[in-house]
């Protein structure tokens, strides 16, 4: 770990003044909430902070469930929200994606914004020792893209860049068109999450559209008749602690046995939280037999594109749609 | 051996930086030497080659602990290295072996990937505060009875992590006992018998 100056702030005005002053996303200066990300990377050189601001206790760590929606304070932790009742019953994608995330342990500590920030997982991202990393050194070039690149993307990948998103949550909140709500100097603003993350393009250093000093406070997912109806399947290695392959969130709303309408977004395959409106628009009017999802799911290979190691991500995307599909449809 | 002077030489110009603190001050392996490599690879007419060190209390098994430490410091390093409390075990310092695994606040928390500096006066429990005197936490005797080890270093952290698991509710079937405790490993794959102690030590206690 590279030597830093830990900054206690009393409250979040003095938080966004020390991050105001550096540049966006590879600042010199890092916020730290539970850690279970910030600390990795600092042990392993992969961020060298000259100064690291604790949002410990600053953040509001509040779960609010009511009939415009779901409100999450930022610092509440990922197991608080997946035990919370309102969730586990009226946002069962949510409570899901974070009980296969991670362990236990890590569940305790990490919060919402963080899940929501968290760096790829890219092997060659998180180990300096690789010196090609447009990701962590701007025009250094990018190692996965001939090398091991199982985990990779096959959506909205770039010539510089293929690291996929890692967060689960962040799949499962972009289905239900959750919002993030962001403090700055100046105010607020919100954004939605599915505008939030920037694709790598010639510039995947910069991973979102925080500005210096930007901070998330919250996230929201409006009330919505799809939200009970909505499930996680997350596809990987081994049956727990582990980062997708693949996954699928899903809501449905149902007349029926027919599909009225449908909410899909993927995980494991983009860059960011991968969104397919063209296979929500195909299942929309749809039955739930296994041929017209199949049908539908197929349109979410669009624009895929495998790099060797990952190309079963293509078809094992499709797969997990109607998967997720099928169980989330047989739900009462 | 280059690496290792280079690491020597900038050790001994950051102990010079930092004089007499370093010299009262327990040290964490390693820390030293990354702030020498940090300060070696700061950019020229940096002002800040060495961190300032914070004040801390860490409430760990009902005793409270003030310290000064680097603010690098992990609290499983504030727990082996400052308190010498070694039964919280090392192992890969990422957050994916759980062999240091504790209990903060009641909820199990891998401390490699906490700062100690971020815990100041969180309730910490440790495999060392688990027994009462000489008598032992039920899921330590489960260990002993069920024979739930062979090498032992990450019997600690499992302890740690089911006492919580039982705790939660989360021991109620092997299966749910499995995924529950999958973030800590077993090198030696003594899995089968640390499901079959947790399992007892869930019919007769609820927490720790």
């Amino acid at each position: 770990m590279h030597p830093f100056t830990l900054e206690r702030p009393r409250d979040l005005a003095a938080v966004l003044a020390l991050r105001a002053q550096a540049g966006r996303n590879d600042a010199p200066v890092e916020y730290i909430a539970g850690g279970t990300d910030m600390v990795q990377l600092l042990q392993e050189d992969v961020r060298r902070p000259e100064r690291l601001v604790s949002l410990g206790r600053l953040l509001d760590n509040r779960i609010e469930a009511g009939p415009n929606g779901l409100r999450i304070g930022a610092g509440a932790t990922m197991a608080e929200v997946a035990a919370h009742p309102a969730v586990a019953q009226q946002f069962p994608a949510i409570a899901e994606a974070l009980l296969e995330s991670a362990s236990p342990q890590v569940r305790n500590q990490a919060t919402m914004g963080g899940n929501l920030l968290q760096r790829p997982r890219c092997p060659y991202f998180r180990d300096v020792g690789y010196s090609a990393c447009n990701r962590r050194v701007p025009g250094s070039g990018c190692s996965a893209m001939q090398g091991e690149n199982r985990w990779h993307a096959v959506l909205g990948t770039s010539a510089d860049c293929i690291a996929a998103h890692a967060s689960d949550l962040a799949v499962a909140f972009v289905a239900l068109d959750a919002t993030v709500e962001v403090l700055n100097p100046s105010g607020r603003r919100n954004v939605l999450l599915n505008d939030f993350y920037c694709l790598p393009g010639a510039t995947p250093h910069i991973a979102t559209v925080l500005e210096p000093g930007e901070l998330i406070t919250a996230v929201s997912v409006p009330a919505s008749p799809l939200s009970s109806r909505s499930h996680y399947l997350k596809v990987r290695d081994r049956a727990s602690f582990e980062f997708a392959l693949v996954s699928a969130a899903v809501a449905l709303d149902m007349n029926g046995s027919r599909i009225r309408e449908a909410r899909v977004a993927l995980g494991g395959v983009g860059t960011k939280p991968w969104r397919v409106p063209q296979v929500e628009a195909a299942l929309a009017g749809s039955d739930l037999d296994r041929a017209s999802l199949r049908q539908a799911a197929a349109l979410a290979a669009n624009g895929a594109q495998g790099y060797g190691h990952n190309d079963f991500k293509i078809e094992l995307m499709q797969r997990a749609i109607v998967r997720a599909i099928e169980t989330a449809g047989a739900r009462a | 051996m280059a690496r290792f002077n280079r690491r020597r030489r900038e050790l001994l110009k950051l102990s010079a930086v930092t004089g007499g603190v370093c010299a009262a001050i327990p040290l964490v392996p390693g820390t030293l030497a990354d702030a020498a490599e940090g300060a070696d690879m700061a950019p020229a007419g940096s002002a800040n080659p060495a961190p300032a060190f914070v004040n801390v209390t860490l409430r760990v098994n009902g005793t409270e602990h003030p310290l000064t430490l680097d603010p690098r410091t992990t609290l499983l390093d504030a727990l082996r290295e400052h308190l010498h409390l070694t039964g919280t075990k090392k192992g890969c310092g990422l957050g994916q072996c759980g062999a240091c695994t504790v209990l903060m606040d009641g909820k199990r928390v891998k401390s490699c990937l906490s700062l100690a500096a971020l815990v100041d006066g969180r309730d910490i429990k440790t495999i060392e505060g688990l027994a009462e005197g000489d008598e032992l936490h039920p899921l330590q005797a489960a260990f002993i009875e069920r024979d739930a080890f062979q090498c032992g270093y990450c019997t600690p952290g499992q302890i740690m992590a089911g006492v919580a698991c039982i705790a939660e509710g989360h021991a109620g079937s092997p299966e749910e006992i499995r995924k529950w405790m999958s973030g800590n490993l077993c090198r030696c794959g003594a899995y089968d018998h640390i499901v079959l102690a947790i399992r007892d030590a869930a019919a007769v206690t609820r927490g720790g």
